[in-house]
């Protein structure tokens, strides 16, 4: 192993620009003659536009352009898309109702998006969009997913009648019927799942030039996958050929999903860009950031378990509905289907799962993936149900995990639900995390805590995921429009130096050092010889972005595929060189060497003659500089168990996390600083899911929680120290023995903080955000 | 127009602002001074704090004509070339960012922490003193955990 190889707590190399201040994102680029697009919004939920007037705004002071949708339109520009077809239960596709970038006629959410005002600056601009005088006749509004396709409910599309997207049944009904039937006995639950505004760091910006010479657009982007972007805004919204638009995504201030999708205001930016012969740039602010990018979460849903006298899980079925928003963002329609029902298995060997989901249109943002993208929302639903059936039957909450849990010799094990789990051995965490939680002494430490006036709870999260996403050929199947591979590039340059080129894309998970890990383990070259270069569609090959916890699992098999090749190519080279046969050759750290001898040749030396091919063996191209497609076999399964420990103050509904524990299978660690941290963020994403945030829209379908003043995030005393630790297997279809740990943190914390809150107050169920108002309430309830 | 001046990272600048112009504006737009970043509207999020006559202060809140005659460091002033201040090497060394964008704030955060509460923090005081910060990515730990370490080195 290379000493900043694989395993190695590598210091990240893209931290020295961040902490100097150098780091690059879209919002600190300026371009020569840039002008600055504010977007004039709409401030009512649902309403018809009866007349845009933008004279008086066209006239002000340094305003280039107004633009409306009617522009758009006449210029050719196409809606916006959704990726994935889901089928519903008349056999027919989803409904899709046509998404415009900038209204045409109708608005259907606050914050949609009516006309686009350029000027030479910002706040021209800003002065400029207050002028443009829009004439709404408001409707009534859809808020409420539950009501959503109720009787009588406004219709907001005419193309989705009762406002219902889709009708989506899976599974066995009838058997599983035949088991509810049969069975000792019904634990249920009713839940919502709470509607969460993603909230990466930076804001959403896009800056857009047009060279009138080439005729190419370059778009700067706040994405984490810009050649999707790239490909959907040329393919499907006649932006630009795929040839002559380049979109780049510099240093982005995360992403956790709400940067995946096709924006309004990218297309628009891109378009416009043209338009006006102009550099164009808009940046938004947290406000527009809450009313515009796609939310997550927003379920509400009935689930019920059949059990036999052990405890044994016979049966399941659950029904859900699923809030998608005014319009389908760009994945909207997967998320609460395909990776949502297909994880209702979990770590359990349940036979039997029914589920229906209902998706609903509400005049509310577009909902979409968002960190977990639907296995927060299953695992959620499952592990509260879990504890709900051992308060039923008496049983210890680890005990009954563990007497469902899928058997550590039953993988591959094939789920009711799809999926298909690789590897695994769920009791291996569950031991380890009560070990390192001292379960054992909860009692005595609740005690303690009773002296004190608290109600001190202990709460379970056995998880599973599906990520890495995924096999082409499966995601065909299910109705998605993509492949979904990756790509990489390892060139050495004539000095023996490295760059890798990913179609992966970092905006936080530090990329640039963990593969720069794997190509200094693979190829022996110093870590500081190797740069990643990643974000930009005119220096990469083609790649499908960062999501879904795949970059490791799917790009850096690329990467190693690549180094494979080279390695290869390397041997012919060195075979020649050396005047051996290539057969004798062999290649370890870094090194091809005549095997038995001591003749050896250093890889940089191979490169340098792979470019200066003036003694070369025939037949063999010059160059060393390899390409890599990875298409994964199947998705990976990612598991574990999280324990959180709580201390409630009955008195004022106060919830303290006092002690938390999270044991993963992530597969091989590449660096375990960085998964750590990736944890530690994900863990805190769900606590604030848990205890803090919560989207709301009031009846009228006004953004009620439009501001950091308004949404609770977390913040640095609302978490203590975590214990992190792992029970790995080993993956057999990933040629690395890795599994993606981006999303655990976020799909394990909710239901363990939930759990543990509702153990200490002894209650059913408590909703999320758990404030301090809805657990002394759930307190008073359960005196 | 108003004229301003002030130093900025230990050099003396002037620039021509609107009275409306805000602190942040005035680094990032005019002098280009990026490293600064803006992440909400409403003071809550601290990815803009600078230091003002050796103090910190959310550049978002306060107005570049306030800023005459001030004394302003930002992230790009605390580092001698390429060898990072200690705060900032704490962050390096305890992997107390991920995407960088709030990091440049939590560090000058963490630098007026240590001004108040001096070289030998506790996890707890780091941690409520880190309320005007927010970070979505590193769940808080190795943030406090580096500004506990880079307290300790400015004090060695």
């Amino acid at each position: 192993m290379q000493e900043n190889g694989i395993g190695a707590s590598v210091r990240r190399k893209e931290d020295q620009r961040f902490l100097l201040g150098k780091g690059r994102y879209t919002d600190d680029i300026n371009v020569a003659g840039q002008t600055c697009a504010v977007f004039v919004r709409s401030p009512h939920a649902h309403a018809v536009i009866e007349g845009i007037d933008a004279e008086a705004a066209g006239a002000a002071p340094g305003v280039v352009a107004v633009l409306t949708g009617e522009d758009l339109a006449a210029d050719g520009i196409g809606p916006l898309i959704c990726g994935v077809q889901v089928t519903s239960d008349d056999g027919k596709p989803h409904r899709a109702p046509a998404h415009p970038a900038l209204a045409l006629g109708k608005v259907n959410y606050v914050g949609d998006h009516v006309a686009v005002v350029i000027a030479e600056t910002l706040a021209q601009a800003r002065d400029a969009a207050e002028l443009v005088e829009v004439n709404y006749r408001p409707l009534p509004a859809v808020a409420s997913t539950a009501d959503a396709a109720g009787e009588g409910q406004q219709q907001i599309h005419e193309e989705a009648p009762n406002n219902i997207c889709f009708n989506w049944p899976f599974g066995d009904k009838e058997a599983n019927d035949e088991a509810f039937a049969g069975a000792h006995k019904v634990s249920s639950i009713e839940l919502v799942n709470n509607r969460m505004v993603t909230n990466p760091m930076e804001p959403r910006a896009a800056l857009g030039e047009y060279n009138s010479g080439t005729e190419e657009i370059t778009l700067h982007l706040t994405t984490q996958n810009p050649h999707v972007h790239r490909l959907v805004l040329a393919a499907f919204n006649q932006l630009a050929p795929e040839h002559k638009l380049r979109v780049v995504g510099p240093d982005v201030g995360g992403g956790f999903g709400a940067k995946i999708f096709v924006y309004a205001e990218e297309l628009v930016v891109g378009w416009a860009c043209r338009k006006v012969n102009r550099p164009v740039k808009w940046t938004a602010d947290r406000t527009e950031a809450f009313m515009s990018d796609a939310h997550g979460r927003d379920h509400v849903a009935r689930a019920e378990m059949a059990l036999d006298e052990n405890g044994k899980f016979l049966a399941m079925r659950v029904h859900t509905i699923a809030n998608l928003g005014a319009y389908l963002s760009t994945f909207a329609t997967m998320v609460p289907s395909y990776l949502y029902a297909f994880l209702f298995a979990g770590q359990y060997a349940t036979p039997l799962i029914y589920s229906e989901v209902k998706a609903v249109f509400t005049n509310t943002a577009p909902v979409d993936a968002s960190r977990g993208a639907g296995r927060p929302e299953a695992t959620y639903l499952l592990e509260r149900l879990v504890d709900v059936c051992a308060a039923d039957m008496g049983l210890d909450p680890a005990e009954i995990r563990r007497r469902n849990f899928i058997p550590k010799d039953a993988f591959p094990y094939q789920t009711p639900v799809v999926q298909c789990y690789d590897s695994g051995d769920y009791e291996a965490a569950l031991d380890k995390a009560m070990e390192l939680a001292d379960y054992g002494g909860f009692e005595a430490r609740a005690a303690e805590a009773k002296d004190r006036g608290k109600l001190r709870g202990i709460g379970f999260s056995s998880y599973v995921e599906a990520c890495g996403i995924a096999p082409s050929a499966a995601v065909g199947q299910l109705g998605g429009g993509v492949g979904l591979w990756e790509s990489a590039q390892v060139r050495f340059n004539p000095t023996g130096n490295v760059q890798v080129f990913t179609g992966t894309h970092s905006h936080g998970q530090g990329h640039e050092t963990t593969f720069a890990q794997l190509v200094c383990d693979q190829l022996g070259v110093p870590f500081e010889n190797i740069e990643v270069i990643h974000g930009d569609t005119a220096k990469t090959q083609f790649g499908m972005g960062t999501y879904g916890s795949r970059s490791l699992a799917v790009g850096g098999v690329a990467i190693a595929k690549a180094c494979d090749k080279l390695i290869a190519k390397g041997k012919k080279i060195a075979a020649h060189a050396m005047e051996a046969a290539e057969g004798d050759i062999e290649f370890a750290g870094g090194n091809y060497t005549v095997a038995g001898t001591d003749k050896s040749m250093n890889i940089a030396e191979v490169a340098f003659n792979a470019y200066v091919p003036h003694s070369y063996p025939e037949g063999v191209e010059p160059g060393f500089d390899e390409n890599a497609f990875f298409d994964p076999m199947n998705f990976s399964f990612p598991a574990g168990t999280h324990i959180c420990e709580v201390e409630v103050d009955p008195s004022t509904g106060e919830v303290e996390i006092v002690d938390y524990t999270a044991v993963d299978d992530f597969g091989k660690l590449v660096n375990p600083m960085i998964v750590e941290g990736q944890v530690h963020g994900g863990i805190v994403h769900g606590i604030g899911q848990a205890l803090l945030e919560g989207c709301h829209y009031d009846a009228d379908g006004q953004l009620v929680t439009a501001s950091y003043m308004d949404y609770a995030m977390p913040r640095a005393d609302n978490a203590p120290d975590f214990r992190v630790d792992y029970a790995p297997t080993d993956p057999p279809h990933n040629p690395l023995g890795v599994k993606g740990c981006g999303e655990a943190g976020a799909i394990g914390a909710p239901p363990a903080v939930i759990n543990a809150i509702a153990n200490a107050i002894g209650a059913k169920h408590v909703e999320m955000p758990a404030t301090p108002e809805t657990v002394w309430r759930a307190c008073q309830a359960a005196v | 127009m108003s004229t301003i001046n002030l130093a900025v990272n230990g050099q003396s600048v002037s620039g021509e602002v609107e009275p409306r112009t805000l602190l942040v504006e005035f680094l990032r737009e005019q002098l280009r001074l990026t490293g600064t970043h803006v992440g909400c509207d409403t003071s809550q999020c601290g990815a803009c704090v600078v230091m003002v006559d050796g103090k910190s202060v959310k550049s978002c809140t306060m107005l570049a004509v306030m800023a005459d005659g001030c004394d302003v460091t930002t992230i790009e002033g605390l580092a001698d070339g390429a060898d990072l201040h200690p705060m900032q090497q704490a962050f390096m060394d305890n992997h107390g960012l991920q995407c960088g964008f709030c990091t440049p704030g939590m560090v000058m955060s963490g630098l007026d922490i240590v001004n108040r509460h001096g070289n030998d923090l506790d996890a707890a005081t780091v941690r409520r003193e880190l309320n005007g910060n927010i970070c979505r990515c590193t769940g808080y730990q190795n943030i406090v955990k580096a500004i506990r370490a880079g307290a300790k080195a400015m004090g060695d």
